[in-house]
């Protein structure tokens, strides 16, 4: 008589939970194994934002400027991520044969992306936070937090908005080829001129502010320099209220978006057969 | 028996030279041929111009709109020549990774009857060539707009052509002490080349001068040849304004060129060693074929 083993396949919610913490998992875990990060991710960007810090210090700006530069120091940790480890990764997969098994696999490329953003987020906050207590360390940083609940609101909403767009933005790159490592460089420098990574956005007219406002870390650490450094409120592009409902617009949108954008795209990799090809 | 058994080994190398002019043409394509010459114009000015454009907003808020001033000046020079810099590091450990890594081709330029380093050099020729497009468009740029009083008959050419060739030459080596690390690296060395280019931005001088800098890392500054260098570009391109920055005041430009050319000396004989030494270790773990899919 035959040995009958009996399979259990997980569905619906089950298996999009497991999907998420699957594709999440060597994100948190590759962090453990593999201290190089240490000095790529952590060393070298700290190299950066202390040539920041100095070039103000040379041009004696007042101390709150370096606790600007600390702060967005560790929040260019997040934008990195989102640009190389969020919309370029499934150009990657497909550079690496995986795209081609995630659609073929029957869960769903949203939870792929979810869990590619959790781990992302859970890598990069541990990035960002020995930036931010090494800086803070360092160059003497104080700050006066006037609202706790009010920088954790806007704090998540900013990483839920910035994520969402992540994964959107995963989507539209696949369509690109080689146009996707460029596109990502390409929008390194100008967002982080624009969104006011060194310096209040309010440094720019209304109209340039509002447009870079599109991007939710412009917002986001706009509300969060009014909330630790009061004594730079005036330099605060909107009033913090207006910016958590701003951000949490930008939240559902982009996270509506990258839905759209995502099952389309799966659509034309089913209907075509070629997005997932790999092109050298 | 066919000629290409009775050819000897020796014969079917290629010079140093073919090895080199193919390698840049290689690299030139791989850089440039993925768009139209128009988008990549546009990509070729976008990043280097938001770049110098942070340093720009930063004066403003502080300084205001004094854009003529010897401080900014010197800042927005210092800042617009680094760009070498960053494109010299990365063009070579980017020519490693694309051909380990994306194309897979290193094991076979490794079995090819070439010399390793010079295609290596070659491959970042593309990239500092795409980096001197940007650092024209960026003075372009301070000409133009910022109204910075660069005056082209008063540049001093020869002192600027002497300075330019040896810093070229001695980025390169330094490129490729750098980059030649990226061959026994597996993971996150995407990274290195734009990471370590940023990080000398401390040391170079570039931005700010050395002085406010505290005295050990003012030490590392001038073990490294950028300082020099970016005080030569920076006499040459505006004497005045050049000679009144805080770096090197008692030294002369002769001086100076002495000093680099000596960096270049020294920088070549490390280069060579170095690259040496991680090519050999590379070779013992495997790593000149590995795919990482890091």
């Amino acid at each position: 008589m035959a040995l009958q083993t009996k399979v259990t396949r997980n569905s619906g919610a089950r298996l999009f939970l497991q999907s998420v913490i699957g594709r999440a998992y060597p994100r948190v875990i590759g962090t453990q194994r593999d201290l190089s990060w240490l000095f790529f991710d952590i060393f070298l960007p700290f190299l950066t934002m202390v040539g920041y810090v100095y070039i103000y210090r040379a041009l004696k700006a007042p101390e709150e400027y370096i606790g600007f530069v600390v702060l967005g120091s560790a929040m260019t940790a997040y934008w990195i991520n989102i640009l190389w480890s969020m919309s370029s990764q499934l150009y990657w997969e497909k550079e690496t044969g995986n795209l081609a098994l995630y659609v073929m696999s029957p869960t769903s490329l949203m939870a792929i992306l979810f869990g590619m953003a959790s781990g992302g987020l859970f890598s990069t906050t541990i990035r960002a936070l020995v930036i931010l207590v090494v800086g803070n360390l360092l160059f003497q940083v104080s700050y006066t937090i006037t609202s706790f609940w009010a920088l954790f609101l806007v704090f998540v909403l900013t990483m839920v908005a910035l994520y969402g767009m992540g994964m959107m933005l995963s989507s539209l790159f696949l369509l690109f080829n080689r146009e996707a490592w460029h596109s990502a460089n390409l929008l390194q420098a100008p967002v982080m001129l624009f969104s006011g990574f060194y310096f209040p956005v309010s440094a720019f007219n209304f109209w340039v502010a509002a447009a870079a406002s599109i991007v939710p870390l412009t917002l986001g650490m706009d509300a969060i320099r009014q909330l630790v450094f009061p004594s730079t409120a005036l330099l605060g592009f909107l009033s913090v209220k207006l910016e958590l409902i701003i951000l949490a617009i930008l939240s559902v949108l982009f996270l509506a978006a990258a839905f759209l954008t995502l099952r389309r795209m799966e659509r034309l990799a089913i209907k075509h057969g070629k997005i997932t090809d790999r092109l050298d | 028996m066919s000629s290409a058994e009775t050819t000897p080994n020796s014969e079917a190398k290629p010079g140093s030279l073919l090895t080199f002019r193919t390698s840049a043409w290689l690299g030139w394509m791989i850089e440039s041929n993925w768009t139209d010459p128009f988008i990549f114009a546009i990509y070729s000015i976008i990043r280097p111009i938001s770049t110098a454009a942070i340093l720009i907003v930063m004066y403003l808020v502080i300084r205001g709109g004094d854009f003529g001033s010897a401080d900014f000046v010197n800042l927005y020079i210092g800042n617009a020549f680094f760009i070498l810099v960053g494109a010299a590091i990365q063009g070579v450990s980017f020519g490693i990774l694309d051909d380990r890594e994306h194309y897979r081709t290193l094991k076979y330029i490794y079995i090819a009857p070439l010399q390793v380093p010079v295609y290596l050099i070659g491959r970042s020729v593309a990239s500092i060539l795409v980096a001197c497009f940007s650092v024209l468009i960026t003075l372009g740029f301070g000409i133009i707009f910022l109204k910075m009083p660069i005056a082209l008959a008063e540049v001093k050419w020869g002192l600027f052509a002497a300075a330019f060739v040896l810093g070229m030459a001695v980025m390169i080596c330094l490129g490729l002490m750098l980059g030649s690390w990226t061959l026994i690296i597996k993971n996150n060395a995407w990274s290195l080349g734009e990471s370590l280019g940023a990080g000398l931005l401390i040391f170079s001088g570039a931005v700010f001068p050395l002085s406010v800098l505290p005295v050990p890392l003012q030490w590392v500054g001038s073990a490294l040849p950028i300082s020099y260098w970016l005080t030569l570009i920076r006499r040459a391109l505006v004497p005045e304004i050049g000679r009144a920055y805080p770096m090197y005041t008692n030294l002369s430009d002769l001086q100076l060129i002495l000093i680099l050319l000596g960096f270049t000396l020294v920088y070549a004989i490390l280069a060579a060693l170095i690259y040496k030494r991680f090519d050999y270790i590379a070779r013992e773990r495997g790593n000149i074929d590995m795919v990482s899919n890091y």
